[in-house]
């Protein structure tokens, strides 16, 4: 392993993010941050949602905001990396194991997803105004879960990168990541799914459910939510398979 | 010091379109999904290497020839680390490039056939960049950056990101980035494809020069010329397999009387064969097809008259003559039968 290009590797992703930033922030942020005013503050200031959906909400937009952010920042820029342009290239030439560049992927998309979570909390607190009661006593338990949830959705980018030829990235939001946002108890809890027990069941393959599921047994204790140990080892159990996965078809990709 | 190449009984078999080809795109979970379904039997096998081996002494410029497809760009992709080989070892200097990756990539610089230029970066920082892939420090590789930018003529489009670069200017800048780190070896492959004749010159001083600090070069071209002005070995490479190799005046000298003239009659027969090996400086008749003939001699245009004669004699219609000159054009006819640009 040698550091100093991974290091250099990283720069250089952290350089072109903050070049992109604003463009970058807006893809990300915007739509559950539009969705947190209409749900969060439009539908309980009228009295339509009450006041403690917002509660259940935040959390839900945070993994939303972390899985989009994870998944663009490391597939969107692989996918034209790997085109015929291979881009890509001189980075799988330089002085490490190419697996290492797909780890660094990774971390750099980790980073991303981290800051769109940590973004949005005061956010979305702040468009969505007075009722939301947050809960911050468990600091060391909410670390663990954003940053597994960082993993999910950075290592999903990198599974998606390599699979997904640059004509289907709509197909690719149309049908990975909008079922996935629906059918991941974003905006309601596991529970409400009580009482459709075949799709009750049937979401628990959606890891975003264990993200929305974690991230309120976190923040929001007293909403109804997932066993937080349970929550932790499905992630874990997910990364390693997304992580096994995703280096396999990053080598298909780079070496012909 | 200086670094050599050796290549040992190499194959290549793709079994899937190789990446120059096209595919790639699509979704494509087929390779994870296990059992299942019988696979569809889409059989494809491309053989690009068939058994090449080869030595490239330290220092040398090394010359790859051959038409498109001929196996060329696998070979410098497995010596490069990007193409895995199906069979066989290639070595630069003492590692096993496929098993000591890391550190073959230390000691390569590689102009790729299509500039693959990191489009998210303006021309000096893809310098800077690649020099600390390389560990290179910040001061030093500023500087190295700032150099070859001057070299290379770039220095005013330095701060614009290269996608509004023309060709020519991405071209110069792959091989700048390629020399970013002064490796010991350096790859290109076609490297003046496209290059207008004055760029191309420039190209060939740079790549001479650079051979001068003692570093070894490999280089892939269909040109003839270009092979012949630059190389000091080369091997006419065709169908995945060597098919000659030496000093571009050894190969040459190999070619029977120097100088092939390709004739093309209605028809041939044996006697008219016969008749053309007598004729004065001819030391090869070949019938390529039933109506064409190779001769190979030691002169060209002076044997065009008794060649005339001795077709109008016998009753036969010269249609058409083609000679070639002694050159590595008419070496790889002599063993491909094709020209180099078929």
């Amino acid at each position: 392993m040698n550091w100093k290009t991974f290091y250099a590797l990283l720069a250089r992703d952290g350089h072109v993010a903050r070049r992109n930033l604003l463009p970058t922030l807006l893809q990300n942020l915007l739509q559950p941050l539009l969705f947190t005013f209409v749900f969060g503050k439009v539908m309980t200031t009228s009295g339509i949602m009450p006041a403690s959906y917002k509660n259940m909400l935040l959390p839900g937009i945070m993994a939303i905001s972390m899985v989009l952010a994870g998944v663009q920042a490391v597939a969107l820029p692989l996918i034209t990396e790997f085109q015929f342009s291979r881009e890509i290239e001189d980075r799988l030439l330089a002085p490490i194991e190419i697996g290492w560049l797909a780890v660094e992927k990774v971390v750099a998309g980790m980073i991303q997803a981290m800051v769109a979570g940590l973004v949005v909390i005061p956010a979305a607190w702040l468009i969505m105004g007075s009722g939301v009661k947050l809960d911050f006593g468990k600091p060391f338990e909410f670390l663990v879960v954003a940053l597994l949830v960082a993993l999910f959705s950075s290592l999903g980018g990198l599974v998606l990168g390599c699979s997904v030829g640059q004509t289907q990235i709509g197909l690719m939001f149309s049908l990975v990541l909008a079922p996935m946002i629906m059918f991941g108890c974003a905006y309601y809890p596991w529970s409400a799914l009580e009482s459709f027990p075949i799709l009750h069941m049937a979401v628990l393959v959606n890891p975003l459910v264990y993200a929305s599921e974690g991230l309120r047994g976190a923040l929001v204790p007293q909403v109804p939510h997932m066993n937080t140990l349970l929550v932790i080892g499905a992630l874990a159990a997910i990364d390693l398979g997304l992580l096994y996965l995703g280096l396999k078809k990053f080598h298909q990709k780079a070496v012909s | 010091m200086g670094i050599g190449i050796r290549i040992e009984n190499l194959r290549k078999v793709y079994d899937t379109p190789p990446p120059m080809a096209g595919g790639g795109t699509g979704f494509s979970f087929a390779a994870v999904r296990p059992g299942g379904k019988e696979k569809a039997p889409r059989k494809f096998d491309l053989v690009a290497l068939d058994g090449v081996s080869l030595e490239i002494g330290a220092g040398e410029v090394f010359g790859l020839l051959g038409p498109n497809g001929a196996g060329k760009s696998t070979t410098i992709g497995v010596l490069t680390t990007r193409t895995q080989p199906t069979s066989g070892r290639a070595f630069i200097g003492e590692f096993d490039v496929w098993r000591q990756q890391v550190e073959a990539k230390r000691l390569i610089g590689v102009v790729p056939q299509r500039p693959n230029l990191d489009f998210a970066l303006t021309a000096r920082e893809i310098l800077t960049f690649h020099g600390a892939y390389f560990g290179q420090g910040t001061r030093d590789r500023e500087r190295r950056a700032d150099e070859l930018l001057e070299r290379f003529k770039l220095t005013d489009r330095a701060t614009h990101m290269v996608r509004t670069f023309s060709g020519g200017m991405m071209q110069r800048l792959s091989i700048a980035r390629a020399m970013m780190h002064d490796p010991e070896v350096l790859f290109l492959d076609e490297p003046s494809a496209g290059l207008d004749p004055q760029t191309r010159l420039l190209l060939w001083e740079i790549i001479r020069n650079y051979n001068r600090l003692g570093k070894t070069i490999v280089i892939t071209t269909h040109y003839m010329d270009e092979a012949d002005a630059l190389c000091n070995r080369l091997a006419i490479i065709d169908h995945g397999r060597i098919i000659a190799q030496g000093t571009p005046a050894e190969l040459k000298a190999a070619i029977p009387g120097g100088y092939l003239l390709r004739l093309r009659f209605g028809r041939v027969t044996e006697e008219l064969l016969a008749d053309l090996q007598k004729l004065p400086g001819v030391t090869q008749v070949r019938s390529v097809d039933p109506a064409s003939v190779d001769v190979y001699a030691d002169r060209g245009g002076p044997l065009m008259g008794p060649i005339v004669n001795t077709a109008q004699a016998a009753g036969f219609e010269l249609r058409d003559v083609h000679i070639a000159e002694p050159s590595l054009e008419t070496l790889f006819l002599h063993h491909t039968g094709r020209s180099l640009r078929d």
